[in-house]
């Protein structure tokens, strides 16, 4: 075990990935960074966040290409080499940029295998950095993880800490569906134990990261540990929750929810994206058909308003599910109201 | 193309208060009030305003995600612009959209763009307005050298030829996209890429205002007159790195101090006025107090202007009826 930001725990999946299976390639914009540039250094930048920094240095040109801005061409890349027997790791470097690269991810990467007879294998991996935490505004900083998750065909990663992001990075690259792996911006200097060498993750098992009696508390990516401030200060209280991290959103872990569900009775869902169509509507969804009868309250759904992600800091922190958000809603659910 | 002495003067006071700006914000941004990224503009003045001034009321513009030379070269009130980096509630966005999202319609002034290639397209349905108006008026697109290779920049330009349309390209190579140099993302060049959609290019010296101004009076006079879309080429440097805070490692140590000191557009329009006699360093300088003036003004009237709340964030989402 060692001591990683989540930074340096997907640089090190990364490295050890490209290291085990030479089809590994990794691609994007400023991946590496500095080619062209007037002082020479041919690895600049190691991608914007720095999580691909030293592949190229290791691994050479041919293995870790730097594109010009072209995120329909990225995801086009990604999706022909896997086709034709790569395995890439594409970064689009704001999630926001799927705007521009749309096609390739909902109607290409995703259909491929259904479409073509169950004979294709789309072993695509595409990072994205999301969320809000930098003031970057709306164009920068949104979680669109359930757009992607409403597509068939595509599975979806969201790590809250380290170990898990090196885990589920060293399963993405070998499962040979496409992965769509959001990567929160806010998450990526936070440090955490990581094992070393071989560790993975599988998909659609979600962690139980605290375990109580009154509530349960379902969560993902910078969500968890905002939720674990709430439920570990509730605690204090006698107020005792379940907090579930659910890791992946496709596949999504019901039975861990509703089997948690079923001894607490309460409901609490928290998700950084706008309310409709969220994943918080959508546990609470599978709550009302699948848990109805546990239920003892109205499901809480801690979310973002319904606004794009604005730009001041003090409306950002305001747009932003806060520990005391998650507090106050398992009070409510503990209220019955 | 001769310029009256109140253009020229005009035209230089924009440039030094887009300097101005941008070097004040290189000052403020390091001691943590301003948030989110920032993107200044330095070294490629002569551009915005070389073609800001040939431009009309009645004209559009759409800039970029390194937008502020843009908005201050159309005109956008500075004081409002410096509200909005410093995410106050009465800047030009209510504070909602930062350094990246300013705009100012009632200017023309399309927005600044967080998404690299999302303006271009935008721009041509502008264009397609003015046509509809009939009364020659055009649309103006900023466009970066990274820009140039994303696949909205191309779909523009052809869109832009079929239909005829007032549109011009202004594509400001600045030798760098992020952390990579403009050769090696660009396959071909610029110019040529461009002409062969059928759109007329004139080159000019992005360091020089009047080298720009001229290459954008044909290039706009051709779109006004109805001939079709038309490109200027300029090129320049960035003073500052990709954003404020940006290490550079891709650059070498001298490369910006070179420019500054044989290049600059300040230092070159200076030395061309005053040596045609047309105003004297003491008129200039005078320029340059009258702008630190202000700029002086917008931040300190910036850093205390009133925080958003709640009701800010709520609104404008949909239109109230
Ligand atoms: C669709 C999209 N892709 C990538 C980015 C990240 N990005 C912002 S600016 C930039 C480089 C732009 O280079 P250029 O067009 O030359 O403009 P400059 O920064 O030099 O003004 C990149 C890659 C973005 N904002 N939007
Ligand atoms: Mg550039």
């Amino acid at each position: 075990m060692a001591v990683l930001t989540m930074r340096d725990a997907l640089n090190q999946a990364l490295h050890e990935e490209m290291e085990r299976d030479p089809r590994v390639i990794v691609m994007g914009e400023d991946v590496a960074g500095g080619s062209g540039g007037s002082s020479g250094n041919i690895e600049a930048a190691g991608g914007i966040f720095g999580v691909t920094k030293g592949l190229k240095t290791k691994f050479g040109a041919d293995r870790v290409i730097d594109t010009p801005i072209s995120e329909s061409a990225i995801v086009g890349l990604a999706n022909g080499s896997a086709l034709a027997g790569m395995r890439p790791v594409a970064e689009l470097m704001f999630a926001d940029f799927v705007g521009v690269s749309l096609d390739q991810i909902f109607n290409q990467m995703a259909k491929f295998r259904y479409m073509f007879g169950g004979k294709a294998k789309t072993p695509v991996v595409l990072r994205m950095s999301m969320g809000a935490g930098m003031n970057a505004a709306a164009q920068h900083s949104q979680t669109i993880y359930p757009m992607l998750t409403a597509v068939p065909g595509l599975k979806v990663v969201v790590p809250s800490n380290p170990a898990d992001a090196k885990g589920m990075m060293k399963q993405a690259i070998r499962d040979d569906d496409p992965v769509i792996f959001f990567e929160h911006k806010a998450l990526y200097s936070k440090k955490g134990e990581v094992p070393d060498g071989e560790f993975l993750v599988p998909f659609g098992e979600a962690d139980l990261v605290r375990e109580g009696k009154d509530v349960t508390v379902v969560a993902l990516a910078r969500m968890v540990p905002f939720a674990m401030k709430a439920v570990d200060k509730l605690a204090e209280e006698g107020i005792t929750c379940d907090l579930i991290d659910l890791r992946t959103t496709s596949p999504l872990d019901e039975e861990t929810v509703l089997e948690s569900l079923s001894m607490t009775g309460r409901l609490v869902v928290v998700d950084e994206s706008n309310p409709m169509c969220s994943i918080a509507s959508e546990i609470a969804g599978i709550a009302a058909s699948k848990g109805f009868h546990s239920l003892r309250a109205p499901v809480q759904k801690v979310t973002a308003p319904h606004t794009p992600v604005p730009f001041a800091r003090e409306l950002e922190r305001m747009y932003v599910p806060s520990p005391g958000d998650i507090e106050a809603a398992i009070r409510r659910v503990m209220e019955g109201v | 193309m001769q310029q009256s002495p109140d253009q020229i003067r005009q035209a230089y006071r924009q440039m030094r208060l887009i300097r101005e700006f941008e070097e004040r914000l290189h000052v403020e941004s390091p001691k943590g009030e301003i948030a989110g990224f920032t993107h200044l503009y330095s070294g490629q003045e002569a551009i915005a305003v070389g073609v800001c001034e040939n431009l009309r009321d009645s004209d559009f513009i759409i800039s970029t995600h390194r937008g502020h030379g843009h908005c201050l070269a159309r005109g956008c009130d500075p004081k409002g612009m410096m509200h909005e980096i410093y995410g106050r509630a009465d800047g030009l966005g209510k504070g909602r959209g930062g350094s990246m999202h300013i705009a100012d319609l009632d200017k023309g002034m399309l927005g600044a763009n967080g998404i690299v290639g999302g303006g271009q397209p935008i721009a041509v349905g502008a264009a397609v307005a003015c046509k509809a108006r009939g009364d020659g008026s055009v649309s103006v697109s900023f466009t970066g050298d990274g820009a140039s290779n994303q696949g909205t920049v191309f779909e523009a330009m052809n869109m832009a030829v079929v239909l005829k349309l007032p549109k011009v390209f202004v594509l400001e190579n600045n030798g760098y996209s992020e952390h990579t140099g403009a050769s090696y993302g660009i396959g071909g060049d610029l110019k040529t890429r461009t002409e062969g959609f059928g759109i007329p290019v004139w080159e000019a010296d992005g360091f020089d205002y009047f080298s720009v101004y001229e290459a954008a009076a044909k290039a706009i006079d051709h779109a006004r007159a109805g001939k079709g879309p038309s490109a200027i080429l300029a090129t320049a440097t960035r003073y500052f790195g990709h954003f404020e805070g940006d290490p550079q490692n891709y650059r070498a140590k001298d490369e910006v101090k070179t420019f500054r000191e044989t290049k600059d557009a300040l230092m070159q329009i200076r030395k061309k006025v005053t040596g045609a006699g047309i105003f004297t360093e003491e008129e200039l300088d005078a320029i340059d107090d009258e702008v630190l003036k202000l700029i002086d003004a917008s931040v300190e009237s910036a850093r205390n202007g009133p925080v958003p709340g709640a009701d800010i964030m709520m609104s404008d989402v949909y239109i109230d009826y």
